[in-house]
């Protein structure tokens, strides 16, 4: 049988890899949006095991909720990278550094 | 319990104004499509329409009791219908000093307008939000759209790397905000805001659920602080500033700030009320942080743009000392201090806008030299501008930081009331600078403003209430307090 904690942990796992990834991550930026894939589906994951073992619905509709946005962000930070590779020619991470002060 | 989730279509009226909103923006989306290019205004004023008839149902709601719809997830209060009609209203002043930008840099689109609108429906549900759900997805619906409004010059490499950062770094905060809400929602047992309340008050709480509570928490605090942009979370803010259009600058830098407040005073007070003795630590130290790095870092920058975003981080350091103080005053103060600032922040980026021309960017300190020779008046307004920022009575903008130190005073908290004080004097060096480029330098360059007359009279009005205001502050600030 599965527990809660186990949940728990492995969704903590996977939120320090996204968590991590963001931060060691120096060459790509389709890596930095996966990255953010990984903390959302943390979170489902939290949401979803609560849930079940709260016996409590309102955890699973907020997944959804997630998911849904989760898929418009994707597709308006696909969006904005399309531009930056149009502008600047590359999507290095390396590239978005013209602004400073 | 069992009819919690029931839908009344009786109470709908609750939510009046986001629902008349939401049947505008589909209704100017689908109009802009048919609209050929000699009636594109038609956009631009349709969009003021909704936008005030938005704001007078809003109004009319006011000083109706608490009500709590939609299954405990959207509540009509004082605080809500207040917010939305300075929300409303500083859109439309916003969208006057749009305009002209827009049309100066042909991006005028169809789009801008609904974007706009939209960013102004998610802060509505925002404001409204009396669920983690409702909070979360006004949340994304506002964030959304300022990722793309940014991303709306898309030929200018600049507005696309700052689209770029805050979406990333958005998407992070915002992931981070859900962590915490799923933490939260484990140990209470619901996204409600009032049962997380009841929960959190409870005395009995063994300590290894406080610890849990205290987990998610900080990530709560993190994700308000981000949107916020509060130091050590603020990396977006001078970035997005500067890179975005003047017109989206203006935009993000100053409505969304109530929509963040309103999301802090529903998740932190109402919500985590009972927990205040551990998130006022954590906001007193972001506090000072802010004020600080935004006071001294911004002494070195050349462009206008960018000294805002450092100003504006200082000036979020100050809205969340009243939050240190844990009382209904210091909130209060809090609430009329984001006032004052959008006020003011309104006015100073309506004023570079009001420089811009025919593709040209106003946006350095240097680019207002020689405003009081061509232009007396505005220089003067400019003036009044800078000068309520720096705190210095009698403009509004001394009455804010008041408000707030007295309260912090009152709180026992005299150390940080000195040096948040001390850094308010550094910073009042780099908006002197700015009069002193207007009054002091001459320029090369002629400046020309071609600005309409709509804009320029409702940017007189917009700074002159900076004084105005200034001359009767108690009665805003009551209004502040009684919304808690």
């Amino acid at each position: 049988m599965v527990s809660l904690s186990d949940y728990l942990i492995l969704s903590s796992i996977i939120f320090c890899i996204g968590l991590a990834g963001i931060f060691i991550n120096r060459t790509n930026i389709i890596t930095l949006l996966m990255c953010v894939e990984l903390i959302l589906v943390a979170v489902n994951t939290n949401f979803i095991a609560f849930s079940h073992f709260l016996g409590n619905e309102a955890g699973q509709i907020f997944v959804f909720f997630i998911l849904t946005v989760a898929a418009a962000e994707v597709a308006i930070g696909l969006a904005i990278l399309t531009l930056l590779f149009r502008v600047r020619g590359s999507i290095d991470v390396d590239v978005t550094n013209s602004l400073k002060g | 319990m069992n009819n919690m989730y029931t839908f009344d279509t009786s109470t709908l009226w609750v939510a009046l104004p986001e629902i008349f909103l939401l049947s505008a923006i589909v209704v100017v989306l689908l109009l802009d499509l048919f609209l050929t290019k000699p009636f594109k205004q038609v956009t631009y004023y349709l969009t003021q329409l909704s936008l005030l008839i938005t704001a007078i149902l809003a109004f009319n709601l006011i000083g109706e009791p608490k009500t709590i719809i939609f299954g405990g997830s959207f509540i009509l209060d004082n605080m809500a219908s207040i917010f939305k009609v300075f929300m409303a209203g500083s859109t439309m002043v916003a969208l006057v000093y749009t305009r002209h930008y827009l049309t100066e840099h042909k991006l005028f689109r169809g789009e801008y307008f609904v974007l706009v609108l939209l960013s102004m429906l998610g802060m509505m549900v925002m404001v409204s939000g009396y669920s983690l759900l409702t909070l979360y997805l006004g949340l994304e619906i506002l964030s959304l759209s300022l990722y793309t409004l940014i991303a709306i010059a898309r030929e200018r490499s600049g507005a696309i790397e700052a689209a770029l950062k805050y979406f990333v770094l958005g998407a992070i905060a915002s992931g981070l905000l859900l962590y915490g809400m799923s933490m939260i929602y484990g140990i209470s047992g619901s996204i409600n805001v009032a049962d997380i309340a009841t929960f959190a008050a409870n005395a009995t709480l063994a300590s290894r659920e406080m610890l849990i509570l205290n987990f998610g928490l900080v990530f709560l605090v993190i994700g308000i602080a981000f949107k916020l942009g509060a130091v050590p979370f603020h990396m977006w803010v001078p970035d997005v500033y500067q890179g975005a259009p003047t017109s989206v600058t203006m935009f993000l830098s100053t409505v969304p700030k109530i929509a963040a407040l309103a999301m802090l005073v529903r998740i932190l007070v109402d919500g985590m009320g009972a927990m205040h003795a551990y998130w006022s630590d954590l906001f007193m130290v972001m506090a000072l942080l802010s004020i600080a790095l935004g006071s001294v870092v911004a002494l070195m920058q050349t462009n206008i743009k960018r000294m805002l975003a450092y100003s504006t981080i200082s000036h979020i350091g100050f809205i969340l000392l009243g939050f240190v103080t844990g009382v209904v005053e210091g909130y209060g103060a809090a609430v009329f201090y984001v006032l004052v600032y959008i006020l003011m922040s309104m006015a100073a980026f309506g004023m570079i806008i009001l420089l811009n021309k025919q593709g040209f960017e106003a946006d350095k300190i240097s680019d207002f030299k020689g405003l009081s020779k061509h232009s007396p008046w505005f220089a003067l307004l400019m003036l009044a501008i800078m000068l309520s920022m720096a705190g210095v009575p009698p403009f509004i903008g001394f009455y804010a930081k008041l408000f707030i130190l007295q309260q912090v005073i009152s709180a026992g908290f005299i150390t940080i009331a000195v040096i948040a004080v001390v850094f308010a004097v550094i910073s009042s060096y780099y908006y002197l600078q700015v009069v002193k480029s207007m009054y002091f330098e001459d320029s090369n360059n002629e400046i020309t403003i071609t600005a309409p007359m709509d804009m320029k009279l409702i940017l007189s009005i917009n700074a002159v209430l900076i004084l105005v205001v200034g001359l009767f502050p108690d009665f805003w600030m009551q209004l502040s307090i009684s919304i808690f």
